[in-house]
């Protein structure tokens, strides 16, 4: 067998760059994006929620009157003149009012979603990495607590904590963290038993770490899309304590307050109900699409 | 099984105590009250207020009491009205809640469950996306906002249906219809997805290829299989009716228990609060505890022997 000399000489250097990677892999956060800006349902529903947010920012400014500023003479007027969104029955400016609401309802969701996060993350975690006896008690903790209807659990928590926005946020936190917790928990057992956490326990990494590092990380996914759909499942609870007269007190107002002082008037004066109605339910469209979008975008299985 | 059923039943109770306790503790510390909202009473006729509801008596004197009425069914009196007790209350109202919510719940389920078939086997065509739009639709209406909407266009508007009240056939469409909104979308979607799941499986391909016309497919083998999962949200369905008639009830003027339940909250009635949420939480987690027994017999893959969730 003869070799050939040639085989032997180094490759030159134009002709190693053949050998290396095209472009560099997309990371995991890099390729959920590159799915999520496909879907064109989730993408309307960052724009629809970037413009609500920045509306709750400035639009209480914009039109001049303030939410609170209330004219008698100037009752329930219709759209126009002025009043872009009409008055309501003490002649306060509506758009002032919607966009004062919409500060009051995304900062329920958006909070309520965070305390859930961290109560239910913590919970979740501890009980699924620490396991055995601790797990089995903990969770019995939560499945007595699920046993319980959210709502009337809810009611019954407002009653004691009084009005207020602090008192919601407290109420619904305190409920909605169940579903977290069972959703990191699942998520932590099925990744505990994988090698790299074999690895960062063999390099001396101790449980506090390996949680905060390399599992609940790892979690992230779920976790996230829970938490967007917290959001809407919030502003809805509060919509509807809102109703039964447990929700903001007056003059501050959120879309719930809004929506059912509207529905006292609702013959005579329907835009009252319309524009609240209205904001809540795009707001709700807007989470559920992206918690939808971002469910598939985060599960390779579903990525197209 | 037998062990499940103790365990779910052991679960069962302890959330009913604890739903018991935290509402009496509740009631017992919550601020203002019946009582306070009234003009300044003497002192002697607060002292007789006092002495009738046992006010005198230490707490858990109160909370053993009202342990061992509750045992034999007796949720005391109303603090508001004086000539009402809490039982009389929710016998009441609770066969007007309970006929609303049948049809509510009917109307759910004949509407979903076809909407949800329907979409899933005319897949990204127009059925498909009429109906999920309509289901995107009533997830994001709350349920009295899409009540008082239903009140403006099909009672102002069009003169259609009466728009409050209780009693005849045609005074109940539009409740049930805001009352079904919500559960409907949601049985339509989970559905959908149940049913796109099974139309992929391995069975579906056999069953076409031994010959069976499509419709005896879908029927035998798809929709039978894709109905369980749906079946477990019965009992979540059956809460998010009966919280919801909260809102519906009170809109449309019905006389039905969670009017009462909604009143006596304005009204800090902490007897009727305490008696009526103990009655919802007692019948909501039967009903839960119902459709799981019956999932299991329905199911043959279910086996809850000694359920350890991952």
């Amino acid at each position: 067998m003869q070799y050939q000399q040639e085989l032997f000489t180094p490759l030159n250097a134009p002709e190693l760059a053949g050998e290396q990677m095209g472009r560099e892999s997309p990371g995991y956060w890099s390729d959920v994006w590159r799915s999520l800006k496909k879907n064109r349902l989730a993408l309307s529903g960052i724009l629809i929620i970037i413009f609500l947010g920045i509306m709750a920012g400035i639009g209480p400014h914009l039109s001049g009157s303030a939410y609170d500023a209330q004219n008698l003479s100037l009752a329930n007027r219709p759209p126009g003149g002025g009043y872009w969104f009409g008055t309501d029955s003490l002649g306060r400016d509506l758009f002032s009012r919607v966009w004062i609401g919409a500060r009051i309802s995304l900062t329920i969701g958006l909070f309520t979603s965070f305390i859930c996060f961290f109560i239910g993350v913590l919970y979740g975690s501890v009980s699924a990495f620490i396991g055995g006896r601790v797990d089995d008690i903990m969770m019995r903790i939560v499945e007595v607590f699920y046993g319980i209807p959210f709502m009337l659990y809810v009611i019954v928590m407002m009653m004691a904590l009084d009005t207020g926005l602090r008192a919601i946020l407290i109420a619904l936190g305190m409920v909605y963290w169940l579903d977290m917790a069972r959703i990191v928990r699942g998520q932590v057992l099925s990744l505990k038993e994988q090698e790299f956490v074999l690895a960062a326990r063999t390099l001396g990494a101790g449980t506090w770490r390996i949680l905060t590092r390399h599992l609940i990380p790892n979690t992230m996914g779920p976790i996230i899309v829970t938490m967007t759909l917290l959001v809407p499942n919030a502003i809805f609870a509060e919509a509807f304590l809102s109703f039964l007269g447990l929700g903001v007190s007056a003059p501050m107002a959120s879309w719930g307050s809004l929506a059912s002082d509207g529905i006292q008037g609702l013959r005579s004066y329907p835009w009252q109900l319309f524009f609240p109605a209205f904001f809540i339910s795009i707001t709700m469209l807007a989470f559920n699409f992206l918690g939808d979008g971002l469910r598939d975008a985060l599960d390779p299985r579903l990525r197209q | 099984m037998a062990r499940y059923i103790l365990r779910r039943l052991a679960t069962m109770l302890a959330a009913l105590w604890l739903i018991i306790t935290l509402t009496f503790t509740i009631m017992h510390i919550a601020p203002g009250g019946p009582f306070a909202s009234e003009k300044k009473l003497p002192p002697a006729i607060l002292d007789n207020i006092n002495a009738r509801y046992h006010f005198n008596d230490p707490l858990w004197k109160q909370y053993t009491d009202y342990l061992g009425n509750l045992l034999q069914g007796d949720l005391g009196p109303s603090f508001k009205y004086e000539n009402r007790t809490v039982n009389g209350i929710i016998k009441d109202g609770f066969p007007v809640s309970a006929t609303l919510g049948c049809l509510a719940i009917s109307l759910a389920i004949l509407v979903g469950l076809p909407a949800g078939i329907i979409s899933a086997l005319r897949r990204n065509r127009w059925p498909d996306y009429l109906s999920m739009f309509l289901a995107n639709l009533g997830f994001s209406v709350p349920g009295f906002i899409l009540a008082g909407l239903l009140m403006y266009v099909l009672a102002y508007r069009l003169d259609l249906l009466p728009p409050a009240m209780w009693g005849t056939p045609r005074q109940a469409v539009m409740p049930a219809l805001a009352l079904s909104a919500l559960p409907m979308a949601f049985l339509a979607r989970l559905m959908r997805s149940s049913m796109l799941e099974v139309l992929g499986q391995d069975y579906m391909r056999t069953a076409r290829a031994k010959g069976l016309s499509e419709r005896l497919a879908v029927w035998r083998h798809a929709v039978r299989n894709a109905i369980t999962p749906v079946i477990s949200y019965l009992g979540t369905l059956v809460a998010t009716i009966f919280t919801g008639s909260f809102v519906v009830e009170n809109i449309f003027a019905i006389p039905g228990l969670g009017r009462y339940y909604v009143a006596s909250i304005g009204d800090r009635d902490y007897t009727v609060i305490l008696g009526v949420t103990i009655f919802y939480a007692a019948f909501l987690m039967l009903m839960n505890f119902l459709v799981d027994l019956a999932y299991m017999f329905i199911d043959p893959r279910v086996r809850l022997v000694d359920r350890k969730e991952v």
